[in-house]
């Protein structure tokens, strides 16, 4: 028995199974999802429509309570998830398997075994984390073609399933996550949940009224813009994204999210499809900070299959409810005050950093002298690493062969034409052309040297005192996907993984938190940046910020039109819950 | 199928024993010879058709500076050429599981059968550094004389094969795990082949990387079969500098690299299953001016084919230049067939790897006792002097007790290391015979070795057992039997129906005549036959007292010691 290179499929375990998933919501939860009861004031049974709304830890108590049961909860999402099917924020939904893990919950729960925080807690994967049985695509041809279904799954899906957590599917992204709008995918672009919003509309309203509303929809930034969009819609409480340049602090800022990049080494990449290694983070997308600081303390730790994560043991993640801050000293960049900066996020900048000031904390101007070579450090490094990764992509393990069979060389070709789309191409291209024997000492060498310029900036700042810095996540607000794709995503991608590239080049943690709504009702999210392996410090002061400025819920009555109740919701603050 | 291919490889591991006086001898034989010498030169011409259309005495100016080269070919010519060979020698490691992954490592399982999900390269996967191979790297570079980098790094090396699924190998080309070591290896030489000639060859670097799969092209079907079962095996790669002169030196050292990691157990190292495998470089130039032009000679798999492929680039690369040609920097493989090289197609033509750091693996840190940190768990650090302390007995060590010891031949050393399980072999004869060393190694050497040779077999397939021998022997030794009733015993010894050399003895009668009486009569009986052979004894001719000894034996049907029957008769002749 050979492996026969021409028919491909013939390893062992790699034979693709299609996933069994069906994606139509059964009429019995869309029933279910119209009857629920509003909740007694005696603390009967919460309305599982208010549930939708609230943050991982209310549900994770509501769950614990029995106020409502994770099936319940996940007939919501999946509910949900097809009334927004149109944002394009799923690439798969993983229904029957979703129903089939809230099943084993709620068994659970009868028990009183529940796993934890995350048992029947319904979350969503960026569709670049291999999930074992279930579709992976990197919104490629290249993996969509033959239906790519990994035999295992990344760790952290793996961490997540044996928390309890039900995974409601696959989120969409640009191509194998290089893009900073999630617009560049094989799937189409993902919809900012925003462009529905109360907040939003009403704003448009006042200002035009002859606009086509429909073909204005905004990006949600990217590349996890599927993940931020199916956290920002409510369909989950919780979703992975990855985090290179900027990838999920980008979109959870767009989409009115905490976007949290963990330090590079404290979560395992193995089973994430790497765009660059050296700074490839798995990201994690929730509506709080708390929920953020739950789900890195499932995700983080040692694993044996990733050698670059850290070996020592890493302790639970609680947020202490910070009241002093004036022991802190908040460092803001001087060289993030770029010409681009939108107005409205430099004023709001600079309200962030007075609003810690006036609470005692010292608040200074630091430099980091390297960040103008960043961006294009950060190019020389990225397609390097994309040039290298992307090898393995030649049609004869898996994913999409062509038809082609003159020569093993020609098919190489065709199978890498037809399955890559001009963006990986092009990165395949210059990174090939960075790495050549001629050009390597004057490319890919300097821009290591000046990574590592840019990480002693870092390095001499934190010395200094800083304890965290203080910047802008993106240049403005969400655009149009129209205005959006008037530029190439080359040109998109330098320009906003501006504030967010450096701390990937440096390995540090970083947390985008949403501060409030721009004059157009749109979220604009400030990044705070830690110290190496200080994420739980960082957590604790973006936990501070988000408690001050007491970002308000996206409303989206509008789009859930017949079911606007659901998303009533108090703001997050209102919630009391015992630690 | 090993087997078949196990026996292919037998000449070439008598071949290594490399005598120089030697080299007639496997003239006769083998169609190979040692290059550098003109006679050497001209016999390897000889199977090459474009060759011997050349001017003959071409070969005559191949000579060589070493001291090895002269003890053959003195002569020096004004056209004198000398060849430059280095060689870049893959040593699959021997570990249970890969390098980066958790599969199994095993010759000849089914296809496809031992591939894990990062051997395969799925996306996503990442590769875990197998401590058991960088302690096999370690203790070969200690073993060759290495300085041990306690940092090391992994880079990736990329292009585009069918059997390479990442599109790239990992390997150590920066910062190799172990550099600036040497080989030394060693030649019989002289009259009686009893005087080693050390030689060494530096190490320039041994270096850790992945080894591919297996394409096996059908050309029928125009498909290519691809088997992953060793892609991602752990490969040592050593780095020879271009320190030999001939396909014989070159053969010679890959034999003793070969013993070492044998001896060391770090590599199984047998050529035939693809676990030791040599890439040659070879140059010729004018000796006192810089090096010349060097081709690649890739894939050799057996010490005899790498000594012809060496040998014949060599006199190709003189007859090229000789002829006003020019030598290409190419990549060439050896045709075992036609006994030559051709160029390798290679479409892309000089290919650029694109190095690049391998990300996903931090730098390689080793400790020694001064360094170790405090406290650290000896699962996850390798301590280099700890693994110094483990090493064995080298071969090298080993041949020159066995001079010592039993005052061999170091010849006969070379042989007894040479063949697997050989010195074992002898080793167990000589913990349970009084025979003498010398009487053991010979019987080891000539017989048992010959009769294994005759049929193909390995030692460990040997039919006779190291103790059956030691009783034979012992059996010689008290002088019960003769010595052709003692081939007499081991021929139905290697028959291997189960009887003990006594049994054999007995049965067939062949215990020596003990009785003086008879043995004086039957000697008589003869003499009184045969009259006229003793009139020629009588009339001086010294041979005929032979005729008379072996009518005598064959009298006692072999069973008496000619030299007691020599005695008797001599004595009967003279009264």
């Amino acid at each position: 028995m050979q492996f026969d290179q021409s028919k491909c499929s013939v390893l062992k375990g790699f034979v693709t199974i299609k996933d069994g998933c069906a994606h139509v919501v059964p009429a019995a939860a869309v029933d279910l999802y119209f009857c629920s009861v509003s909740p007694g004031p005696c603390g009967g049974r919460l309305s599982t429509r208010t549930m939708l709304g609230r943050t991982l830890r209310e549900v994770s108590a509501a769950l614990k309570q029995g106020h409502i049961t994770p099936t319940e909860l996940c007939q919501k999402c999946l509910s949900i998830i097809k009334k927004t099917k149109f944002l394009n924020a799923y690439i798969t939904v993983s229904e029957e398997v979703a129903l089939k893990q809230a099943e084993e919950s709620e068994k659970r729960y009868k028990k009183g075994h529940s796993l934890g925080d995350l048992d029947g807690i319904p979350i969503a994967v960026k569709d670049n984390f291999s999930t074992s049985g279930i579709e992976t695509t990197c919104a490629s041809n290249m993996l969509r073609g033959k239906g790519y279904v990994p035999p295992y799954n990344a760790t952290v899906v793996q961490k997540l399933l044996d928390q309890g957590a039900l995974l409601m599917g696959k989120t969409n992204l640009d191509e194998f996550a290089m893009g900073s709008g999630s617009t560049d995918g094989v799937f189409g672009p993902v919809k900012n949940p925003w462009s529905y919003s109360k907040q939003y509309r009403e704003k448009r309203k006042q200002k035009s009224h002859c606009e086509n509303e429909d073909s204005n929809w905004l990006i949600t930034g990217g590349s996890s813009g599927g993940s931020a969009a199916a956290v920002s819609a409510f369909t989950c409480f919780a979703a992975l994204g990855s985090d290179t340049g900027g990838s999920t602090r980008n979109p959870a800022a767009h989409c009115g999210l905490v976007g949290l990049k963990p330090s590079y080494g404290l979560v395992s990449r193995h089973g994430l499809i790497p765009l660059v290694n050296s700074m490839d983070v798995p990201g994690i997308l929730t509506r709080c900070v708390d929920d953020a600081a739950i789900v890195l303390g499932v995700l983080a730790g040692h694993d044996p299959k990733d050698s670059t994560t850290i070996q020592d043991p890493v302790k639970p993640f609680v947020l202490p409810s910070l009241t002093d801050v004036s022991k802190l000293c908040i460092g803001i960049p001087k060289e993030y005050l770029t010409p681009e900066l939108s107005s409205e996020v430099r004023s709001l900048w600079s309200k962030a950093a007075n609003l810690f000031e006036s609470e005692g904390a010292k608040v200074i101007e630091v430099s980091l002298p390297h960040t103008s070579y960043s961006i294009v450090c950060y190019h020389v490094l990225c397609t390097s690493e994309v040039a290298s990764n992307m090898a393995r992509f030649d049609g004869l393990e898996y994913g999409h062969r062509c038809d082609i069979d003159v020569s093993t060389e020609a098919m190489y070709a065709a199978t890498r034409r037809e399955g890559f789309n001009d963006v990986v191409r092009g990165r395949i291209l210059s990174g090939n052309f960075f790495l050549l024997k001629e050009n390597y000492e004057n490319y890919f060498v300097k821009a290591q040297k000046v990574r590592r310029l840019i990480a002693n900036d870092f390095v001499t700042v934190f010395n200094s005192g800083v304890d965290v810095l203080l910047t802008p996540t993106t240049l403005s607000e969400a655009v149009p996907y129209t205005e959006f794709i008037k530029e190439d995503n080359r040109t998109r991608s330098a320009q906003d993984d501006i504030f967010t590239q450096a701390a990937n080049m440096a390995g540090l943690p970083a947390v985008s938190v949403p501060m409030a709504l721009s004059n157009q009702g749109l979220p604009i999210g400030l990044q705070f940046i830690g110290r190496a392996f200080c994420d739980q410090e960082l957590l604790t002061i973006a936990k501070w910020f988000e408690k001050q400025v007491q970002f308000p819920v996206i409303q989206l009555q509008e789009l859930m039109d017949d079911c606007s109740s659901v998303f009533e919701n108090e703001k997050l603050a209102s919630v009391s819950l015992k630690q | 199928m090993a087997a078949p291919m196990l026996r292919l490889c037998c000449p070439g591991r008598r071949w290594a024993l490399a005598c120089i006086d030697g080299c007639s001898r496997h003239r006769r034989g083998a169609p190979n010879g040692c290059t550098s010498s003109r006679r050497r030169g001209q016999s390897s011409v000889a199977q090459q058709p474009f060759i011997t259309a050349q001017k003959p005495r071409k070969g005559c100016t191949d000579r060589r500076v070493d001291s090895v080269a002269l003890l053959i070919a003195p002569a020096v010519s004004e056209h004198e050429w000398a060849a430059v060979v280095g060689l870049e020698i893959h040593a699959q490691i021997s570990s249970k599981s890969k390098l980066f992954s958790g599969s199994q490592v095993h010759f000849a399982a089914p296809p496809n059968s031992l591939v894990s999900f990062f051997d395969a390269s799925l996306p996503g996967t990442l590769p875990v550094l197998n401590r058991r191979c960088v302690e096999a790297a370690v203790m070969t570079g200690l073993a060759l004389n290495c300085r041990i980098n306690k940092k090391s790094l992994f880079d990736r090396k990329h292009y585009f094969y069918a059997d390479l699924p990442a599109g790239y190998q990992i390997t150590q080309q920066r910062l190799p795990i172990a550099v600036n070591g040497s080989l030394v290896y060693s030649f019989c030489a002289g009259k009686n082949r009893s005087q080693v000639i050390n030689k060494t060859a530096r190490v320039k670097q041994i270096q850790l990387e992945q080894d591919s799969g297996k394409s096996l092209h059908d050309d029928l079907r125009s498909q290519t079969l691809i088997d992953l079962n060793r892609a991602g095996v752990g490969l040592l790669e050593v780095v020879l500098e271009p320190d030999m002169s001939c396909g014989e030196e070159a053969a010679t050292a890959v034999r003793e690299l070969q013993l070492i990691l044998q001896a060391l157990g770090t590599s199984q190292a047998n050529m035939a299953e693809g676990q030791l495998r040599v890439d040659a470089n070879i140059s010729v130039h004018h000796p006192g001016e810089p090096l010349g032009v060097r081709t690649e000679v890739k894939n050799l798999n057996s010490a005899r084919f790498l000594a012809k492929a060496i040998d014949y680039e060599i006199q190709r690369q003189i007859n090229e230049l000789e002829n006003g040609g020019e030598i290409l920097n190419e990549t060439r493989s050896f045709d075992s067939k036609l006994g030559c090289t051709i160029p390798m197609r290679d479409k892309e033509g000089k290919q650029d790897y694109r190095f690049m750091p391998e990300p996903n693996l931090p730098p390689l840190l080793l400790y020694d006792t001064e360094s170790l940190p405090a406290g650290a768990d000896p699962q996850q650090v390798i301590d280099i002097d700890r693994i110094r302390e483990q090493l064995p007995e080298l071969p090298s060590v080993t041949r020159e007790k066995l001079v010592q010891q039993y005052g061999m031949l170091p010849e006969h050393s070379f042989t007894l290391l040479n063949e697997v399980g050989l010195l074992e072999f002898f080793q167990n004869v000589m913990k349970e015979t009084r025979a003498e060393p010398k009487k053991v190694t010979s019987w080891v050497l000539n017989t048992l070795l010959g009769f294994l040779k005759q049929q193909n077999l390995a030692v460990s397939e040997s039919p006779v057992t190291p103790s059956a021998l030691a009783e034979l022997l012992n059996l010689l030794d008290r002088k019960a039997i003769s010595s052709s009733a003692a081939k007499q015993v081991f021929e139905e010894l290697w028959r291997n129906e189960g009887k003990t050399p006594a049994q054999i003895v007995s049965e067939k009668k062949l215990e020596l005549m003990q009785d003086q009486e008879a043995l004086e009569q039957l000697c008589h009986a003869v003499m009184e036959g045969h009259p006229q052979v003793v009139m020629d004894v009588k009339k001086g001719n010294p041979r005929a007292i032979n005729k008379l000894i072996g009518l005598v034996r064959k009298a006692t049907l072999s069973r008496a010691d000619p030299t007691v029957i020599k005695e008797i008769l001599e004595k009967k002749l003279a009264s």
